[in-house]
């Protein structure tokens, strides 16, 4: 039951973002049916489900929303732009009881009652449709009450039992019409004939023909009757699951439109005809089939073993139909990790192979070399499809992010909009969920600080409405995720006095724009006159400067007074394989991250010009460039010894800073498979992680950042000052 | 080999005459043990990948078998004299808790069986590092065994980060 519960949350989770979308869609105005139908559709699922294991809050609430939303649907309320931002609310709070529910937690109820009244200010009569929603949810428990005896799927007298039940159903105290908004509008008919014809796959997805007909016999007084076509031999019974098919006359006022409604979720697993009857053909109509003896019907072959399969709740099979498009699994995170680890081991054999093969001196051309060929290819390619798993795209994160835009600017009552680009960006999920609170920091702020007042947008000619763009994209094999404001831009010369005035930067310091900009990032900053609520804690850039570059991203602004401020985050594009250039230093092999590296220059002796004892700068285009020795950095020798040959490596720490790192040779550019040591060892300086060579030894990946700046503290700025 | 480390596990209590297992080393004449139900393994000497600004006693990494795997030089780490690694010595790999670490020792020589009875305690006289490195000594055929006690042995995170 637990697991049942969990994978509803899961679906819960993906259901709900489908409702976001929708929402936003309709928020951006557009208002067709489709878009309506798909909210519709989610949130009745969520009810559904929700109804089955018994969260009563959630359907109350799920249900009041439904509602309101199926008077969208029928076109019996105007969408108002007041409405779907309603809806929004609506959606935010449902995520919110999802989440209660999930972990038991309780819920404010204040809040419950509110949207719920401000939804019934829409719905004209809202209490009549409690009847029709309990008899909706009754059948689930029923249905596994009733097979739950029959046993296996072959018990054909156990399957059958419903079927007689059906003619009373008919009977039942006809359902208050207003249940069914459509009714209203249609015209008087003296009644439906609708022929249902299930497929195999209608059985197959979980689907009891059973509820359809009781929905049917909601609509009023049905003549029910049940068809069995036998086949020649009976052997091919199994192969061909619809045989049955029910005949059902009906007498209402619905249309067939109402029915079509009832068989929304079914479309495409059978087949429906309805035909509208006048007075005379509904007299004779049901005579004409009478119904075969149970006990020749068939079993359809599949329901049984679904349905008795606890407690999937018939409304489940909605979302399955719906993303019958695109197929998708769940799978254990941790699953996908063991399948990454396993592949950063084939990786590493290959490479073994490979140069174990090498040192056999096997022609080039032999059939070894050309299988190995092949399989360096397969091994790649397995790679790549490996971290696509991990990838995700980041619709998630942005749909997260529209949730704090909504809030903050309620918060601090600016009317903001926002744009979000490039949501189908893939990134790992690790990032995705490390970058959920740095960006949740950048969006507050934005609104916050970033843009402007209503008042004083309308000054400077800018619209009203203040604008918040998210945006991802992929960047030579990194993801770039901007969050850009229109607003103000930053106030250099309030950041500067702030920082003076905090002690951060000493007030004789001449700094650029830049460097300015760059003192957001320092920890205790704020320029927020007030602490508000929202944001000015003086906690936020500096955490999310940490937080990115523990991802291996780095961040930087740009900023235009009067036009608006961008940040930046640029990430690796996945965290378990990276680009390295290996190098060795003093007879180490070492790897360094490609990205890190601006350029590399090959060096003779006479490039490098010592300026005082253990400082030494490298001119490059007329630029002095402070020299770091990898080989004394890391301790492997003690002197700077540069032979003819030597290779300097330019990285670039931080924007407009270039520090030279001296390596005796580069070997190879390859991707290698990152090994994590804090665990087992702990943190060393200058060094991110490790990875394990072709010849199965351990190499080091640099941490270039770190190496410089443990090295800045000793020399470079100094170097710096000189060079510059 | 693969059982979690279990050595706390071991009652001290009442039942002290169960045997329990050491697995026995030498490093130069001297000879050591540690719990076997801590002992995962025992490899030939590989050569290490040596870390910058790590303390004397750590080696280095290696790889094993796809884990980057710290290797601590035993002797070094017990204040003995340095040797230079041989292809004859050994790493013991062994796993205190969560840590997962590889001692190089010289030469690993058999497996006693002791019951706690038999086993001292070290005395208060030992200098303070090895007092707290060596949790019990005992005799055998005239040569004095001692058993690690691998929670000090393995440096701490913070032991080497400073």
């Amino acid at each position: 039951m637990q697991e049942i519960m969990a994978s509803f949350f899961v679906e819960c989770e993906e259901l709900h973002e489908a409702l976001t979308d929708a929402l936003q869609m309709m928020a951006d105005g557009e208002h067709d049916v489709e878009t309506i139908n798909v909210a519709f559709r989610a949130v009745h699922s969520i009810k559904g489900g929700a109804g089955a294991f018994g969260l009563d809050d959630l359907v109350s609430f799920a249900h009041q929303f439904e509602t309101v939303m199926d008077g969208c649907r029928s076109g019996d309320l105007g969408i108002t732009d007041d409405l779907v931002q309603l809806f929004l609310r609506c959606g935010d709070f449902l995520s919110d009881l999802i989440r209660c529910s999930r972990d038991s937690d309780d819920i404010n109820t204040s809040v419950a009652e509110g949207l719920i009244g401000e939804l019934a200010g829409y719905v004209p009569d809202s209490g009549d449709d409690g009847p029709e929603e309990t008899i909706d949810f009754q059948p689930t428990t029923l249905s596994l009450g009733d097979l739950g005896p029959g046993g296996p799927a072959l018990d054909l007298p156990a399957d059958l039992p419903p079927l007689p039940d059906l003619p009373p159903l008919g009977d039942l105290p006809p359902l208050d019409a207003t249940a069914h908004p459509d009714t209203a509008t249609t015209g008087p008919r003296q009644g439906l004939s609708v022929t249902f014809k299930p497929e195999h796959e209608l059985y197959e997805s979980g689907n009891e023909p059973l509820f359809f007909l009781r929905a049917l016999a909601d609509l009023g007084p049905c003549d029910i009757s049940l068809s069995f076509d036998a086949p020649d031999d009976l052997v091919d019974l199994a192969k061909s699951g619809h045989r049955l098919s029910w005949q059902i006359d009906i007498d209402t006022e619905a249309g067939p439109a109402d029915v079509h409604e009832i068989f929304e979720f079914a479309v495409g697993l059978c087949q429906i005809d309805v035909t509208e009857r006048t007075a005379a053909t509904a007299a004779d109509a049901a005579p004409d089939l009478p119904a075969p003896p149970a006990d020749d019907a068939p079993p359809p072959d599949t329901p049984a073993p679904k349905i008795t399969t606890p407690a999937k709740p018939a409304a489940k099979s909605a979302p399955k139909t719906a993303t019958k498009a695109s197929p998708t699994v769940r799978v254990d995170l941790e699953r996908i990790e063991r399948l990454v680890n396993l592949v950063g081991e084939l990786v590493i054999n290959q490479a073994m192979l490979t140069q174990s093969i090498a040192e056999e001196n096997i022609p080039p051309n032999s059939p070894v070399s050309a299988g190995l060929d092949e399989f360096m290819q397969l091994t790649r390619n397995i790679q790549e499809s490996v971290m696509m798993i991990r990838a995700q795209p980041v619709k998630s994160l942005f749909q997260r992010m529209s949730r704090i835009v909504r809030e903050a600017s309620t918060a601090v009552g600016k009317s903001v909009k926002l744009v979000t680009e490039g949501d189908t960006t893939e990134i790992d999920k690790t990032a995705i969920e490390c970058l959920a609170d740095p960006l949740t920091h950048m969006i507050r702020n934005a609104v916050d600080h970033g843009l402007e007042s209503s008042e004083k947008r309308l000054e400077t000619g800018k619209s009203k409405q203040g604008e918040i763009r998210l945006a991802a994209a992929h960047r030579s094999g990194r993801v770039i995720i901007e969050v850009s404001d229109d607003g103000g831009g930053i106030n250099r010369e309030k950041v500067r006095s702030i920082a003076e005035s905090k002690g951060l930067v000493s007030p004789d310091a001449a700094l650029s724009d830049s460097e300015i900009d760059q003192l957001l990032f320092l920890p205790g900053f704020s320029t927020a006159d007030a602490v508000s609520n929202l944001s000015g804690r003086g906690v936020g850039m500096d955490v999310v400067k940490t937080q990115i570059t523990s991802l291996g991203g780095r961040i930087t602004i740009d900023s235009v007074p009067g036009k608006g401020t961008t940040f930046s985050i640029s990430l690796p594009l996945t965290l378990a394989v990276l680009d390295g250039m290996v190098v060795t230093v003093a007879g180490e092999t070492l790897v360094v991250p490609v990205n890190a590296i601006v350029e590399s220059l090959s060096l003779e002796r006479k490039d490098l010009n010592p300026v005082s004892p253990g400082q030494t700068v490298l001119c490059v285009r007329d630029q002095f460039v402070p020299v770091l020795d990898l080989g004394r950095e890391l301790g492997y020798r003690n002197a700077i010894c540069v032979d003819d040959g030597a290779i300097a490596l330019l990285i670039s720490p931080e924007e407009g800073i270039l520090v030279a790192m001296l390596v005796d040779s580069i070997e190879d550019q390859r991707q290698v498979v990152i090994k994590g040591m804090q665990e087992s060892y702990g943190r060393v300086p200058g060094v991110a992680a490790a990875t394990i060579l072709g010849d199965g030894k351990v190499a080091l990946i640099l941490d270039a950042n770190d190496l410089v700046q443990n090295a800045a503290g000793a020399n470079l700025t100094e170097a710096e000052r000189k060079a510059s | 080999m693969t059982h979690p480390n279990d050595q706390d596990a071991k009652p001290a209590g009442p039942d002290s005459g169960d045997p329990t297992e050491f697995l026995s080393f030498r490093i130069g004449d001297d000879e050591y043990s540690v719990d076997i139900m801590s002992v995962r393994e025992i490899r030939g000497w590989t050569q290490t990948t040596s870390l910058p600004h790590s303390p004397s006693f750590v080696r280095g990494v290696i790889n094993l078998r796809g884990t980057v795997l710290p290797v601590i030089d035993l002797a070094m780490r017990l204040g003995l004299a340095e040797t230079d690694p041989e292809d004859r010595n050994v790493i013991i790999v062994v796993d205190a808790g969560e840590r997962v670490m590889g001692l190089r020792v010289d030469a690993v020589s058999d497996i006693l069986s002791f019951t706690k009875d038999q086993l001292q305690p070290p005395p208060d006289v030992a200098s303070p590092a090895t007092e707290s490195f060596v949790k019990a000594l005992t005799i055998l055929d005239e040569r004095m065994v001692r058993m690690l006690d691998l929670s000090t042995v393995l440096p701490g995170i913070e032991e080497i980060a400073a």
